[in-house]
């Protein structure tokens, strides 16, 4: 509890009084938000008999009379066409991404800046939609993939835009609320100045909208490359076998190997580095973005 | 090298698809007369959108309604009869009962822990700080299968006398205690709360880049302030700080009870929803997929929906609060 006592003092001071306190609870939490991921990260590194004879830790304790290898990452490639994985993971997350944010930014546009009718109650339904879950969609959806399908010869299941479409619909009430948020901020003198000169609002959108809301439009990003990336439900119902995406060819390795964990630990670590990738090199935007706008 | 070919040319198709789409739009107005071209923009921009709601959002929330009171090829109307199955099934109600301590214990402990998080690491130096954070964030980064295989691991059972390689077990162990399975220890709900700290494991790194930019944005004078009042630590945090982030507070926590809501991977990596740890996300996968059940699985989603009415109103209440103050 003096612990406590003392983080929440420091809030008040910003003093470097308080700072090992700090650091020692935070060091705590740290180690108990690691300990799980470096487990999977040495028992990717065992082979796959040691495993199940003793403890990970006992791998870390004793690092020199243990047995290293690369074996579970090469043999991760050679089983379940895992590369292909990759690439279907791009070729529907890169999209995935793309699209509901160009469309929510015109829509933001829309909602911000132009007059029209009903435009606050529209708003308000689109706000309301935010807490619509997937499952409702995906009955009634497949079913009308199929539809299509059989009664106007596109077979749209079980290709990449079946699953752009899906997430880009079920991103679009936060992607449009985010943004909205955010363009409110921008000046409006500045969007009567441009309309005074004679711009259109198509030029003051990719102009001036969109090169002023790079915060907003870049931690949406994150977030929702994030969720697609290591989507599984979407892609497995949309999509499924014929471009099997990442956690679906993890789980199949689960299933399949039964115990064969270690496949399963090497695979984690190769997806997860393009997340963390994304998330660090767009980090800087990220807070600024998201909460503009928001009441305090 | 091929197969990168071809997923390059996917994207790429993908994203120029619905650049031209808008393109296309300017050009249709552009040819309109003034008069009818500044009546006929707003629906440009926004129709894309509401299109794409009603036809995914809004149309198949009110096609799961009217499934829901059909049988499982959903041809024959059957009245409440899938809603009465449902609610006189013993295992449904656990279902729900389960659903609400999920939603009370998750939220909650995401959000406490992302404020003890973000204030903590205010004072420990932008280094520390920045190391810290990100090793919090990492689980958003992994997918719900990594997940379950990490804390399988952690949760591992070898029946006794064999060397334990789950981390809880040997922790056990080495305390005299027996190991247990845990995945299948219902009492208290134990099995259920070991999942929920995979869940608050993946989402506290959410809540804590949020609520930290939000208490950087607190103005330093009212803290200041308080501290020349005489104000002790808890009171700056609980009088000061937290009154002035309440809003981030909300949205935060509404972000994660609606996640957790709907929540079904962990579990269905985990247990399948087996030794009582069902939840109504998990119950729809069964119903649907692995017993064609679609009206009972439409049922569930109802209830779902249902359920989150409440919030739905509370989001649109706030939402018009936030307007009239401007």
């Amino acid at each position: 509890m003096s612990q406590l006592q003392t983080a929440f003092g420091s809030v008040a001071t910003f003093g470097r009084k308080y700072r090992l306190g700090s650091t020692l609870v935070l060091l705590a939490l740290a180690l108990f938000w690691l300990t799980p991921t470096i487990g999977l990260l040495v028992t990717s590194l065992r082979p796959s008999s040691a495993a199940f004879e003793s403890g990970w830790w006992t791998a870390i304790l004793n690092p020199l009379g243990q047995e290293w290898t690369w074996d579970n990452y090469t043999k991760v490639f050679e089983a379940e066409n895992f590369g292909g994985s990759i690439l279907a993971t791009f070729a529907i997350a890169i999209p995935a991404t793309v699209m509901p944010i160009l469309i929510a930014a015109f829509a933001a546009y829309g909602f911000t800046f132009l007059e029209f009718k009903f435009r606050e109650s529209i708003f308000a339904i689109v706000i309301a939609l935010l807490v619509v879950p997937v499952q409702t969609a995906l009955v009634p959806v497949l079913q009308m993939f199929i539809w299509i399908g059989d009664n106007l010869g596109i077979q749209i299941l079980g290709e990449y835009p079946a699953a752009w479409i899906v997430h880009s619909a079920f991103a679009m009430p936060l992607a449009v609320y985010i943004l909205r948020n955010y363009m409110m901020t921008l000046p409006q003198a500045l969007i009567e100045a441009a309309r005074i000169d004679g711009a259109s609002h198509f030029q003051i959108f990719w102009r001036l909208i969109i090169p002023m809301s790079v915060p907003a439009l870049a931690s949406f990003a994150i977030f929702q490359f994030l969720w697609v990336w290591n989507d599984y439900l979407t892609a497995f119902i949309f999509v499924g076998e014929n471009h099997m995406v990442l956690p679906y060819t993890l789980l199949n390795l689960l299933g399949r190997y039964g115990e064969g964990w270690e496949f399963v630990a090497a695979g984690s670590f190769i997806s997860m580095i393009v997340p963390l990738i994304v998330f660090f090199s767009l980090q800087r935007y990220f807070v600024r973005g998201l909460t503009a706008g928001s009441v305090k | 090298m091929g197969d990168i070919l071809v997923t390059a040319v996917t994207i790429v198709a993908g994203i120029s698809a619905t650049m031209a789409f808008f393109w296309l739009l300017n050009k249709l107005v552009g040819l309109l007369p003034h008069k009818v071209a500044a009546k006929v923009l707003p629906a440009v921009f926004i129709a894309p959108v509401l299109i794409l709601l009603s036809v995914f959002l809004i149309y198949p929330a009110i096609q799961t309604v009217i499934l829901s009171f059909m049988d499982s090829w959903s041809e024959n109307f059957v009245g409440f009869d899938n809603y009465i199955d449902l609610f006189t099934s013993p295992e449904f109600l656990e279902t729900l009962s389960n659903n609400a301590l999920w939603i009370i214990v998750v939220p909650a402990s995401s959000v406490i822990l992302g404020l003890l998080i973000s204030t903590f690491a205010n004072n420990v130096g932008p280094l520390r700080e920045k190391i810290f954070k990100s090793v919090i964030f990492m689980p958003m980064a992994i997918s719900f299968v990594s997940a379950a295989t990490i804390w399988s691991f952690t949760y591992y059972f070898q029946p006794e006398g064999s060397t334990q390689i789950g981390l809880l077990n040997a922790i056990v162990t080495a305390l005299g205690a027996d190991p247990q399975p845990w995945m299948n220890v219902a009492d208290f709900k134990l099995n259920s709360l070991l999942l929920m700290v995979i869940v608050i494991w993946l989402n506290t790194g959410f809540s804590m880049v949020l609520l930290s930019a939000a208490i950087k944005g607190v103005p330093e004078e009212t803290i200041e302030a308080a501290r020349i009042d005489g104000a002790s630590g808890s009171q700056t945090f609980f009088r000061i700080i937290l009154p002035q982030i309440r809003g981030t507070v909300v949205a935060v926590f509404i972000t994660v009870l609606i996640g957790v809501m709907k929540i079904f991977d962990i579990v269905l990596a985990m247990t399948q929803g087996n030794y009582g740890t069902l939840v109504l996300g998990m119950s729809f996968i069964k119903e649907y997929f692995s017993y064609n059940e679609t009206g009972r699985a439409s049922a569930i989603v109802v209830v779902l929906m249902v359920c989150i009415v409440p919030i739905m109103i509370y989001q649109v209440r706030s939402y018009r609060r936030q307007e009239e103050l401007r």
